[in-house]
């Protein structure tokens, strides 16, 4: 439970508060993009490609335009001549990409034809009407095939399927294979996931024609949203407004409707009328382009026998899809933290991305994160086991020490602090792993299958996205920044302006508690709106894990500058120097002088409306902006692939104990433990919160979630019967444990964490099912372990003996 | 997600539903609780003409309990089913069924006669219609036919109801003067899907403890759901020794034919089979031993 | 060609609504859509997620799974009817505000109606049932922790208050 008062000994962060945002939304009074009514919109349906790959030889929309209260069909023939193409964030200017098909269909669920009407169901009956005649064309889903020489290409003018591949070598691998005392090669497969929240993709567009400008609404997480729709649709930045204050149900990373939004502008300007399109759930998980990594790894490690690991040697193939944006770029994050929190000295890392003719790819929480330390956590296991040795011991041993921060891992970042064993030991203490430990033994004594699963992870957090440049040399970019601005109006309220959307991470109580902290004024009176993309201070939206640090950073940076033009202010009319000024609770005085003082209404008094009694050189009003750059960030990476990505790193350990029937072979998760050090929990509710979620969602990648492919391209899983999200039924009831090693790089010592939970939960539950699988020599290592292949595993090894 | 559009009729009776049906039986679906049939209309799988709506047929809603079979209308709701005290004390294996159908959104609109209408291979109704050897009241303009639950179900998805019939009642056997134990269970992905593998057992005992009656079935294999009479006859006289429940159990599995499917492979769910079978058999029996 | 419409009399949130609508209109979007109540939510229309559960003569059910037309004569009740008489919060709201029993809201009303049909038949409800009363109402945000807290949390003060 969050505490009544701050364990860091901060006013308000820290502290249980309630959040700002909740009221709204237990009300039914939240503002989607589906209750945004436009006066006169009319509704898009889309008609989508049956087969994984093919040419559109013909459509026939004559039938579908002659529906009473349909307004317009477009079709890519119109809508690629008049847009440009979709942004990529690798190398790859012959992987266009466009919002409908134009001669040829790249995946099954691929949009070819948007129809606008008057009503979504009147636009649903003439998109059936419309009728396309493919040519079915050689297709390629497994993406093994895929990278190799005479496999279909989803591209041909790309000339292969591969999107990106580069050997990174960090240390003295080769030496360190050479001469360790063991080693061993495993596979591990992640399967094709993603965050499907519960609300899809939805966007609202309307072009003014007196003031040239298109509006839009949308349910989005996007960094470089408005700059992109933009470009795509022609238009100069300032003639796109993006309306922030929409609530977005959910997205952690998914929502990213670019496509979406450039077809639904083109319509909104070229009808000149108010488009929506909400998706449907079908064409969410089929067309909506948001499914999550695909991501096959084969690792080496190289160790001594007292288990120190030597060098890790980590390839790793993922399947993007038909086409890219940003997914590619997944296989980089982890570069950040590619030989997790332990002491590897030397590492090699060979990315490949490769398209299939599937489904596109879409940022999932972690980015790239979580199959990563997936595969890095099973290889901890797998040497253990090697080396009968135990498993948390291993961990120990190879962790990064606490006097050893701040610690320069082999790719170039440096991790800024940490008490992975601290936190380790809080784990095993509250889930009372030796009392766990006999559990499992009288367990597996009764004829059960039990298993323990131990993982740890680091969450990089900050948003330093250097995986840019570093995939893309072309792409020399390095501002990754946030904003805030702070005001106090005349009557001496606060209200905070933020930049970008939210999703439930809790940003207004964020802001405001931040703001309450530096001016030492109360958070429930502080209100924070959002700007729109005209007239916001720059964002980078909230991705990596990144806004405590730099909204809260930009927040704290604000109200410190309007703390000081009250200091200037009390100084000049107190006639004594900013020094001598004793600030408390937005009042102020001459320090060993409290009668001389002036309190907040004055001081606001005179900022706004006392010009007379103004220090020279400071501005009328009180507000401030503050934008800032990520910390440590800045720096293009070296010709060897070493660059600092993200500024601060939070770390988790999860303890989880799972039993497995041993004639159903349903797995069911029994106890679940998870530590967690985030640095200084600015809300711990909202933290806790995110954590559950996180490893809910974990337990989905681990056991449940798949988007399944048939070797004839359809998707098998695209309703909510067949893609299995976890109820309050397959989550057990979670611990989490707190500990806190504060950032030195932060405001107030706070790290990112809105990962947290989801990034070491597969790896910990694979680990548990694996322990359980152990006494028996069966072992699975591809997600999501269903009961079906833990069945299969446990009758092979059956047959075996 | 929208559905096609239909002309939509609300019946006040049994009649006036019987005789829409009558004239137009193909191109009219009935629509009970929904829950499986909007859900396909959602997707266009499903595009009646017409659709008529018996939920507000009074006559359709009751739960009749009499001396041999309790008398169930089609359009009572799941949830007062399983609510039921006296239903239960009277039918166990309902209520017990019930408790792994859908959620309880599900079962606070789904109806009794709209799930065995439906017949979904993975539902749990029709499974204990199965076992129970319960009687569908089919009534049209020409009468009343009462069919047995074999005959009913024929396949997947398909059962014997006439485009000219409606579901009108379901009679479920009760088990009177014995000491009767029933059991459910089943194997899902998630808690409240459709089921993988699906059992259901009753057995009464006498005051030896030995069996004289049994019925057992198994559902979710993509087929409709079997019954195993002979198997079952084998058991009484028995004790229901481990060897005897073992043996009834796999060889129901063998006669299975199940498909595979995303979730669960045939193998699987054969396996499944003859483990849930063996379970129900065993705690049908301790039930039944249990009591007085 | 416009589809036939019906006259329908549905008594929402205490107060009855008449309209005339296409059969194929969904309950949940004529609350929406026509009635403007946009708090309850459509996340799958295919009666899986509940995010679109709403009380139908005091019972929770998907109202994507049901047409406006079947609902004549009825009494529904949507996540904006449960706040008290005075327009305050009713104490499950306040619960699940206290225990921040939600993130991004979209969940947040079905997983009200669902947890206040619970309260309303179980007023001591243990963790399972709670878990199995919101088991037809996915979450993505809260791992549904802090949700069975906050409900657990209401049944606490309702059974206080009662006292």
């Amino acid at each position: 439970m969050a505490p009544e008062k701050s364990p860091y000994g901060f006013r308000y962060i820290g502290k249980k508060r309630r959040t700002k945002e909740d009221p709204r939304f237990v009300m039914g009074r939240g503002r989607f993009v589906a209750d945004v009514a436009l006066p006169g919109m009319k509704h898009v349906a889309l008609v989508a490609s049956p087969y994984p790959s093919a040419r559109i030889l013909s459509l026939r929309t004559e039938a579908a335009r002659a529906t009473p209260g349909v307004h317009y069909v477009l079709t890519g023939e119109e809508f690629c001549a008049a847009t440009d193409t979709l942004a990529i964030g690798v190398d790859a200017p012959e992987v266009t990409r466009y919002a409908l098909a134009k001669d040829v269909v790249r995946y099954a669920g691929e949009w070819v034809a948007a129809v606008v009407a008057d009503t979504r169901a009147i636009a649903e009956d003439a998109a059936e009407l419309i009728e396309v005649d493919y040519e079915p064309t050689p297709h390629v889903i497994d993406p093994e095939h895929a990278v190799k020489a005479g496999s279909p290409l989803v591209h041909p003018a790309h000339g292969s399927n591969v999107l990106f591949h580069r050997r990174f070598v960090w240390g003295p691998v080769e030496q360190a294979f050479a001469k360790a005392e063991h080693r061993l090669a495993l596979r591990a497969v992640w399967g094709r996931s993603s965050t499907v929240p519960i609300e899809t993709f939805g966007v609202a567009a309307q072009w003014d024609p007196g003031q040239q400008m298109l509006d839009i609404w949308a349910s989005i997480q996007m960094p470089k949203y408005p700059d992109q729709t933009a470009r795509a649709l022609r238009l100069p930045g300032n003639a796109v407004r993006v309306h922030y204050d929409v609530d977005v149900g959910g997205s952690y990373g998914g929502k990213r409707g670019i496509k979406h939004t450039v077809l639904v502008g083109y319509l909104a300007r070229r009808l000149n009328m108010p488009v929506r399109l909400l998706e449907d759930r079908l064409e969410n998980m089929r067309g909506g382009d948001a499914h999550g990594p695909d991501r096959i790894f084969d690792i080496e490690a190289a160790f001594d026998g007292d288990g120190t690991i030597r060098a890790l040697r980590i390839r790793a193939l993922d399947d993007v899809g038909a086409y890219a944006g940003r997914s590619p770029l997944q296989l980089g994050k982890p570069i950040s933290a590619i030989c997790g929190p332990y002491r590897i000295a030397a590492v090699e890392y060979e990315p490949t991305s490769v398209m299939t003719h599937k489904t596109p790819q879409e940022a999932v929480r972690g980015f790239g994160q979580s199959p990563t330390n997936f595969a890095l956590e099973r290889t901890l296991d797998h040497v253990a086991r090697h080396l009968d040795m135990d498993r948390i011991e291993l961990r120990r041993k190879n962790l990064i020490r606490k006097d050893e921060f701040p610690y320069s891992i082999p790719s170039g970042s440096t991790y800024d602090s940490g008490d992975y064993h601290a936190v380790l030991d809080k784990a095993l203490a509250a889930i009372e792993y030796p009392a766990l430990v006999a559990e499992r033994d009288r367990a597996r004594r009764a004829g059960r299958f039990a298993g323990i699963g131990i993982a740890t992870c680091l969450e990089p957090s900050g948003g330093n996205s250097a995986f840019e440049p570093l995939f893309n040399p072309k792409n020399d970019t390095t501002t990754w920044m946030d904003s805030c601005l702070v005001r106090v109006d005349l009557s001496g309220a606060i209200t905070g302006v933020m930049n970008t959307s939210s999703s439930g991470q809790g940003h207004e109580t964020l802001v405001s508690t931040v703001i309450g902290e530096v001016l030492e004024r109360d958070p429930a009176d502080i209100r924070v709106v959002r700007a729109d993309s005209l007239s916001a201070l720059p964002s980078n939206s909230p991705v990596g894990s990144r806004m405590a640090i730099m909204l809260g950073g930009a927040a704290a940076g604000a109200a410190r500058r309007i703390k000081e033009a009250l200091i200037e202010i009390a100084a000049h009319n107190l006639g004594c120097t900013a020094e001598a000024i004793e600030y408390r609770d937005g009042n102020a005085a001459v320090r060993g002088h409290p009668q001389q003082r002036l309190t907040w209404d004055e001081l606001v008094a005179i900022a706004h409306r006392k010009f007379h009694r103004m220090p020279a050189g400071l501005e009328p009003g009180l507000q401030a902006t503050f934008v800032w750059e990520v910390p440590t960030g800045g720096a293009l990476p070296s010709a060897d692939g070493t660059v600092q990505i993200y500024p601060c790193y939070a770390f988790e350990a999860h303890v989880v104990y799972v039993e497995i029937d041993p004639e159903t072979a349903k797995p069911s998760l029994r106890k679940y433990v998870c530590g967690h050090d985030c640095g200084v929990m600015i809300n711990p509710d909202i933290v806790h919160g995110m954590t559950y979620g996180g490893i809910a969602h974990g337990i989905g990648a681990a056991l449940y979630e798949k988007f399944a492919y048939s070797s004839d391209g359809q998707l098998e899983s695209g309703t909510f019967m067949d893609y299995l999200i976890p109820s309050a039924m397959e989550v057990p009831t979670i611990s989490i444990v707190d500990h806190c090693t504060p950032s030195p790089l932060t405001t107030f010592g706070q790290k990112g964490s809105g990962e947290a939970g989801y990034l070491g939960a597969p790896a910990a539950i694979a680990n548990a099912i694996n322990d359980a699988l152990a006494p028996l020599g069966a072992g699975i290592e591809t997600l999501p372990i269903t009961q079906d292949a833990l069945w299969r595993a446990i009758e092979t090894a059956k047959a075996g003996r | 997600m929208k559905a096609a559009s239909f002309e939509y009729v609300r019946a006040g009776s049994v009649d006036e539903a019987c005789e829409l049906l009558r004239q137009d039986g193909d191109a009219i679906k009935l629509i009970a609780g929904g829950q499986s049939l909007v859900p396909m209309m959602a997707m266009r799988l499903a595009r009646p003409h017409r659709l008529v709506d018996i939920n507000e047929i009074a006559a359709l809603k009751f739960v009749a309990p009499g001396p041999d079979a309790v008398r169930i209308g089609a359009c009572t709701r799941q949830c007062l089913v399983e609510r039921d005290d006296a239903l239960a004390a009277l039918v166990p294996l309902l209520r017990q069924a019930l408790a792994w159908v859908g959620h309880i959104q599900t079962r606070n609109r789904g109806t009794v006669g709209g799930s065995l209408a439906h017949a979904d291979p993975a539902a749990e109704l029709p499974l204990v219609a199965q076992v129970l050897s319960a009687r569908m009241m089919l009534r049209s303009t020409v009468g009343v036919r009462s069919v047995s639950a074999e005959a009913f179900f024929a396949g997947p998805l398909t059962t014997a109801i006439e485009p000219h019939e409606c579901l009108e009642e379901i009679h479920w056997p009760v088990w009177s003067g014995m000491r009767t134990g029933c059991a459910f269970t089943e194997v899902s992905r998630r808690h409240g899907d459709f089921a993988i593998l699906a059992a259901a057992a009753q057995i009464a005992v006498d005051n030896d403890g030995r069996c004289v009656r049994a019925s057992f079935g198994l559902g979710g294999g993509g087929q409709a759901p079997l019954a195993f009479p002979d198997l079952a006859a084998r058991l009484l006289g028995t004790r229901l020794e481990a060897d005897a429940v073992q043996s009834a159990a796999h060889e129901a599995a063998v006669k299975l034919d199940p498909g595979s499917d995303l979730h669960a492979s045939a193998d699987y769910r054969r396996h499944l089979a003859s483990v849930l079978a063996a379970r129900v058999l065993r705690a049908a029996h301790e039930h039944a031993m249990s009591k007085q | 060609m416009s589809e036939p419409l019906y006259p329908i009399a549905v008594v929402v949130n205490g107060v009855e609504r008449t309209a005339n609508v296409p059969a194929r209109l969904s309950l949940v979007d004529w609350l929406r859509e026509e009635l403007r109540l946009t708090g309850t939510h459509i996340g799958c229309e295919h009666g899986v997620c509940g995010a679109c559960s709403v009380m139908l003569d005091n019972e929770p059910v998907r109202s994507c799974l049901i047409y406006a037309v079947q609902a004549d004569g009825h009494c529904v009740t949507t996540v904006e009817g449960l706040a008290q008489p005075d327009g305050s919060l009713s104490v499950l709201q306040d619960s699940f505000c206290q225990v921040h029993g939600l993130q991004c809201g979209y969940c947040t009303p079905g997983m009200l109606i669902a947890a206040q049909g619970l309260l309303n038949t179980t007023p001591h409800p243990t963790d399972e049932q709670i878990r199995e009363a919101i088991g037809g109402n996915l979450c993505r945000c809260t791992g549904y922790q802090q949700i069975v807290d906050a409900v657990k949390h209401a049944a606490e003060r309702l059974a206080a208050e009662a006292k």
